[in-house]
């Protein structure tokens, strides 16, 4: 991993769809070049994925989205590990991560109405073992999303030209 | 009723985009390369500190010189980042925008008749103001062979007796060309025995993206005849705050800081404590809107090499400076041909002054996305020519 790599992750995140060539005249290395890195940090897991940020509100899309708290018991030997990978193997829930604060494993969970999102909770993540507490958040609206505003924002005006 | 305008007035040109200017506000769909300013907004941090600072009331005229706390923390600033060393109470001017920091450096250091060497293509208003300082603004070519660069050898053949400032701009707009150390060091000794005073406007100096910038004054022996000028528009976007700075030894500044008085009392305030802001929490904005920058260029430049349009790689700003002599037309054809057929604008590059005829000026502060659109309608242009 150099400098190089850096680079092109920060392109990628910003925007993956750029291809091979444009990515190559960015960052001054030629487009073969750039695949193989590509390749290697597929390979390597440091690109995980390729998604895109989607206002589902304005695709027309109901979905309901929840930021779930946890409060866990951890296992002796394993932590949150053990538990944090289970719950992440369930399709609905689309983020996990363990937290510093008032609680540990943070959730985001989806589905089609707030009774499926409700029922998924209370059917598959509450009865779990050393699960002691759960939060649920249902997220009203979202502003910005992965450093994407979703609210329209005037163009600034700018002149056509200046010196 | 007599004439009123005045032999000066008269004498400095109009600007030379105005007829473009007014052209393209009646046109629909131009992507403009035309623009010296980010596209980025000020970020936010900053934005807010300005809003607080209303709200605190902190609308009153600052001293003259500027906030205390803004002049502290660039003086901490200079330092770190270009190893320049400026009493905050005693060689520093917080002035609006680089524009009057210019207007009061050259004003400071010039009598009637003197001359002021003014390394070109430049900025549009170094000449004009020297004019209006009652000095001779003597253009020193800068040519593409030197990739822009200032070369001793043509400063050489233009200093007379009479010579008293030489003006120079690196990183350059309209080129983008930078000076290093070593390049820096034979204009520093011409400098120094023909006793001129340099005034080194720098306000690209974070757009440097080859190698660190290096400050004029920190050259040889220069700092004790230098006016170094510098600001917050291109670094931070913010150029409608229009905070500059003006920084000299403590003669020099106390010159500039007798006509900053009286003609401006003082930098707006609201851009002072944006200012000061930004110094305190924008860094990492700053870093990635620099990177973003090289990105564009890397990707302007390679799109104009195979559009056809052959250019130097600019090592900051963010201008490209492409020669368009091949295509057989002036630079003002092209630019006003490419505007009516491709709706593009872009800056012909004899408004720069000498040594920028038969060039263009693109700035490339603009997204990605209007780049490779702009590219594609330069690529045809020359294909239809």
């Amino acid at each position: 991993m150099d400098e190089k790599d850096l680079e092109i992750l920060r392109i990628l995140e910003d925007n993956s769809r750029l291809s091979a060539e444009e990515v190559a005249t960015m960052t001054g290395l030629a487009s073969g070049e750039v695949t193989a890195r590509v390749s290697a940090l597929e390979a390597a897991q440091v690109i995980k994925g390729y998604s895109t940020v989607v206002n589902w509100e304005k695709a027309g899309n109901s979905e309901v989205s929840a930021i779930i708290e946890l409060k866990v018991s951890p296992e002796r030997d394993y932590g949150y590990d053990r538990i944090a990978e289970r719950l992440s193997r369930f399709r609905q829930v689309k983020t996990l991560r363990l937290m510093t604060g008032t609680y540990d494993l943070q959730l985001i969970v989806t589905g089609r109405t707030m009774q499926e999102v409700s029922r998924f909770v209370s059917e598959h993540v509450a009865p779990m073992d050393r699960i002691r507490e759960t939060a649920t958040h249902i997220i009203m609206k979202t502003y910005k999303e992965n450093g994407n505003a979703f609210f329209e924002q005037p163009e600034p005006e700018r002149l056509p030209y200046s010196p | 009723m007599r004439d009123f305008i005045s032999e000066r007035a008269r004498e400095i040109p109009p600007s030379g985009i105005r007829k473009f200017f007014d052209l393209v506000l009646t046109m629909e769909g131009v992507i403009s390369l035309g623009v010296g300013e980010p596209d980025f907004r000020t970020p936010w941090t900053i934005c807010e500190s300005g809003i607080y600072s209303v709200e605190q009331g902190a609308t009153s005229y600052s001293s003259n010189r500027g906030i205390q706390k803004l002049r502290d923390a660039l003086s901490r600033h200079l330092a770190q980042q270009y190893n320049l060393s400026y009493d905050s109470n005693t060689e520093m001017i917080i002035t609006t925008g680089v524009s009057e920091g210019l207007d009061i450096a050259i004003r400071a250091v010039t009598d009637p008749g003197d001359e002021v060497l003014i390394a070109q293509p430049s900025y549009v208003s170094y000449a004009p103001c020297v004019t209006l300082a009652g000095g001779k603004p003597v253009p020193v070519r800068c040519v593409e062979k030197d990739h822009f660069k200032l070369n001793p050898d043509l400063l050489a053949e233009k200093i007379t007796p009479k010579s008293k400032a030489l003006l120079i701009n690196f990183p350059n707009n309209p080129t983008g060309a930078v000076m290093s150390k070593d390049d820096l060091k034979p204009i520093a000794d011409l400098a120094i025995d023909h006793d001129l005073v340099v005034i080194s406007d720098e306000v690209y100096s974070e757009l440097s993206y080859e190698k660190p910038h290096c400050a004029t004054a920190t050259v040889g022996d220069l700092r004790e005849r230098t006016i170094t000028l510098n600001g917050f528009s291109k670094a931070y976007a913010m150029t409608g705050w229009r905070i500059g700075y003006l920084c000299a030894p403590p003669e020099l500044c106390d010159a500039a800081l007798k006509i900053h008085q009286y003609v401006m009392l003082c930098a707006p305030v609201i851009g002072q404590a944006g200012a000061a802001e930004a110094l305190h929490s924008a860094e990492e904005d700053k870093n990635g809107m620099v990177n973003e920058y090289r990105l564009r260029r890397n990707m302007f430049i390679a799109g104009l090499n195979r559009a056809g349009l052959p250019c130097h790689v600019p090592e900051g700003a963010f201008y490209a400076f492409p020669s368009i002599e091949k295509t057989g037309l002036s630079d003002s054809e092209f630019a006003e041909r490419l505007l009516h057929e491709q709706k593009v604008a872009v800056v012909p590059g004899s408004v720069f002054g000498e040594g920028g005829a038969g060039h263009i000026r693109c700035a490339y502060a603009v997204s990605r996305q209007d780049l490779s659109e702009a590219l594609k309608r330069i690529e045809s242009f020359i294909t239809d020519l």
